[in-house]
């Protein structure tokens, strides 16, 4: 991934459509992969083992699109899906069963690269990992939830045995108190709103909307800053996240925006 | 698919329930032939035959009340600003006759100590000659829902039950209104509505033999209130039909005269008597449980009773657990590693033992611990004693209840945000005192006695599929709704 350099937002969109090309794949080839729900060709969840993946074109196509600079509400059900990604970090684990609170607390706290529990990236901002240059990539989901496996073969990284971070920016019309952040996430994660730890899920877990939800929480009039952190070992890793109200409906009327994110 | 849920969960939750001694009523709660109880400025109210009084201030721990002239079996109905007590003058037997009146009077409170309590307007509803085949004792109310309209029951073994029909603005007979039969063979019947049908309680059996008797409470149905009461064969009562509610069972011996309490959020109980509780020397006394229903038919459940349990959500079907390391046991066997079941070589087949309290707690932070929701795999984190505190306080038909990590004082309490914990000690605060409701469907309501910073009352709540909270009952929502189950 080394064709992204770091660049402003109004960059945004072609650095996105080349994100999308990295692939061996011509163009005019139909999208790779199976269809979004559609069968994959990689070993369960929970049972150890590595990719098997056969050789094919690396697209982020049809999980993801390029984010552009428009402010992006979640969808109907409140699903937030416009996110900085970064490819994900070497967390060799050949089994998921050893997430257990202690571990993935200690996974997550571990520093990877600077400011990690502070920083905006930009899209194609790049940070090293253990010798190793990892992107951000801003991206739309086309689903609800944000498949990781398909941004990591999407990039052409590494699938299994991963740390991804995911970051965020909720702009809020008003001051909201008593919401909670509700998420989901294969497989185990952690989730901090402006600095604040608010949802963990531990355990070898599968994708389930509203896993784990937050305790009663406040999100600011304004700019509020939603980071996560999943890891998995083999198997499909994926995210889903949404704020909900005192009653568990859906908040739909903030927008996401990762235009001048960073600054 | 709910339907397949109850049906499933009603009898597991009452066999497990019959495993642990039910909990008596605290105090003297002595009374025969008992009222529907009622309640009034913030206390329980029942009487007795003989005009006996019962009073509480929760409805768990109840003292003898103010007596008042209340004949045989009466039973009480609060309507507008007045309490309506109708009673049987005689009859039954009593003194070897069976002529009898029902009567009916009203006050504005039943609380003796306040200048508006006093008894009014005693009148007469409905007879019997003593020749006739009825018996007029044992009146019941219901003031129908749908209509408005005040009905009274009445009626002993000694011929038919009737139904008469009165002026819910006064609870005088409606003039020209005939009774009509609607049932044989039982007596302290009680009339309800629900969805569409109405139910006849009747009571069957020996009355007033002791531990010897065989009262019993049976139901039947119709879509009229006139009848015919049919019970599941589709017996009518009156010709001795009805379906069992609720007979004897552990120390209690002869459950008769049912009464509805009704106490909203899907919440409903009955009161009833027992002929004699072994446990009091054979005394009668009040009870109150839970009323379930299942396929449209009441069912009698039973109050909480102590004893170690997984806890699981009906949203989710997890377990409420600490939220600590899960720790690992020894694979055994040969799972994936070693072929599946039945491959592999010989060797001895040994049981492996439950993961110990021991192995685990040391690890276990000291402080408050949150509070999540998991898989169950009965370890030592998931596994909840659940124990009555004395002199707690309660609620109908129950006292609060402690909920600790078996083995340990780690608590369950309600914190100031409205979240849950587990402290490390239990200390007897409010917080930490639990009522368990049994709701209709068979699953049950958990709610702290009191949670800080909060007026409102507020329940268990698993307002994630892995993550519980305290929030207003929702009665229309699994996610308030938990199981108790055997770990």
């Amino acid at each position: 991934m080394n064709t992204l350099r770091k660049i402003g937002m109004p960059g945004f969109g072609v650095l996105a459509v080349l994100a999308f090309q990295v692939s061996s794949a011509a163009p005019g080839d139909p999208a790779p992969g199976p269809a979004p729900g559609g069968p994959v060709g990689v070993g369960a969840p929970g049972r150890a083992g590595r990719s098997f993946t056969p050789e094919h074109p690396h697209s982020l196509a049809p999980y993801f699109t390029p984010a552009t600079s428009s402010p992006k509400a979640p969808d109907a059900d409140g699903f937030l899906q416009r996110w900085l990604l970064l490819e994900p970090i070497n967390k060799p684990n050949s089994g998921n069963t050893v997430f257990t609170d202690s571990y993935v607390r200690n996974a997550f706290t571990s520093e990877y690269f600077p400011n990690q529990f502070t920083v905006v990236p930009h899209d194609g901002d790049k940070v090293t990992v253990a010798g190793e240059e990892l992107a951000w990539h801003a991206v739309d989901s086309t689903l609800f939830n944000v498949k990781l496996f398909r941004f990591a073969d999407g990039v052409n990284k590494r699938t299994y045995g991963v740390i991804f971070w995911a970051v965020t920016v909720v702009n809020s019309p008003r001051e909201m108190k008593n919401v909670r952040l509700a998420a989901g996430s294969n497989s185990a994660s952690m989730w901090w709103l402006n600095g604040q730890e608010a949802v963990n899920l531990f355990g070898d877990r599968r994708m389930v909307m509203d896993d784990g939800v937050s305790k009663r929480l406040t999100l600011n009039q304004g700019r509020n800053v939603l980071r996560g952190a999943v890891i998995n070992g083999p198997g499909l890793s994926d995210f889903c996240v949404r704020f909900v109200d005192e009653n568990g409906e859906p908040i739909t009327d903030i927008a996401l925006s990762l235009e001048n994110a960073g600054n | 698919m709910k339907s397949c849920i109850l049906a499933a969960a009603v009898p597991t939750l009452l066999s497990l329930w019959l495993s642990s001694p039910a909990l008596a009523l605290d105090g003297e709660p002595y009374i025969h032939d008992p009222s529907t109880v009622v309640q009034c400025d913030g206390k329980y109210y029942a009487f007795g035959t003989g005009g006996s009084g019962l009073v509480s201030d929760d409805g768990w721990t109840w003292h003898s009340g103010t007596r008042v002239q209340a004949g045989a079996a009466p039973d009480l109905i609060h309507m507008g600003d007045r309490y309506y007590m109708a009673y049987a003058s005689s009859g039954g037997g009593l003194g070897g006759g069976h002529a009898s009146s029902i009567h009916v009077k009203w006050s504005k409170t039943l609380d003796p100590s306040s200048p508006d309590y006093g008894w009014n307007d005693d009148h007469v509803v409905a007879s019997s000659d003593g020749v006739e085949d009825c018996d007029a004792i044992d009146p019941g109310f219901l003031l129908d829902p749908t209509s408005g309209r005040l009905w009274v029951t009445y009626g002993t073994y000694f011929g038919f039950i009737r139904i008469v029909e009165l002026d819910p603005k006064t609870g005088h007979h409606v003039e020209g209104n005939q009774p009509v039969n609607i049932a044989i063979d039982c007596e302290a019947t009680d009339p309800l509505y629900r969805d569409g049908w109405y139910y006849l309680f009747g009571t069957h059996g020996t009355c007033c033999d002791g531990a010897n008797s065989t009262y019993n409470i049976r139901v039947g149905r119709s879509r009229n209130i006139l009848g015919p009461y049919l019970d599941n064969l589709g017996n009518d009562m009156l010709k001795g039909g009805g379906k069992l509610v609720v007979a004897a069972s552990g120390r209690f011996v002869g459950p008769g005269h049912f009464g509805l309490m009704d106490l909203g959020d899907g919440v409903q109980k009955f009161s009833c008597h027992y002929e004699a509780d072994l446990d009091k020397g054979g005394r009668s006394v009040l009870d109150i449980r839970p009323l379930l229903w299942k396929d449209g038919w009441p069912v009698a459940g039973d109050n909480f009773k102590e004893g170690t349990y997984e806890i699981q959500s009906e949203r989710s079907g997890y377990a409420v657990e600490l939220a600590v390391d899960f720790v690992r046991m020894g694979r055994g066997g040969r799972g994936m590693g070693g072929g599946f079941g039945g491959r592999g070589g010989g060797g001895p087949v040994t049981p492996i033992p439950a993961q110990a309290l021991a192995e685990v707690s040391s690890n276990w932070p000291s402080g408050n611990l949150d509070i999540r929701l998991g898989d169950f795999m009965f370890r030592p984190h998931q596994k909840w004693t659940i124990t009555a505190v004395t002199n707690a306080g309660g609620y109908p038909g129950s006292p609060y209840f402690k909920i600790t990590i078996a083995g340990t004082d780690r608590a369950l309490a309600a914190t100031a945000g409205a979240e849950v914990v587990a402290v490390p000690a239990f200390t007897g605060q409010p917080e930490q005192l639990w009522r368990i409701d049994q709701l209709t469907d068979g699953t049950c309501r958990i709610m702290p006695k009191a949670a800080p910073n909060s007026t409102e009352p507020l329940a268990l709540s698993a307002i994630g599929y892995s993550t519980p909270t305290l929030a207003k009952f929702d009665p229309k929502s699994d996610k308030a709704r938990w199981n108790f189950k055997a770990p």
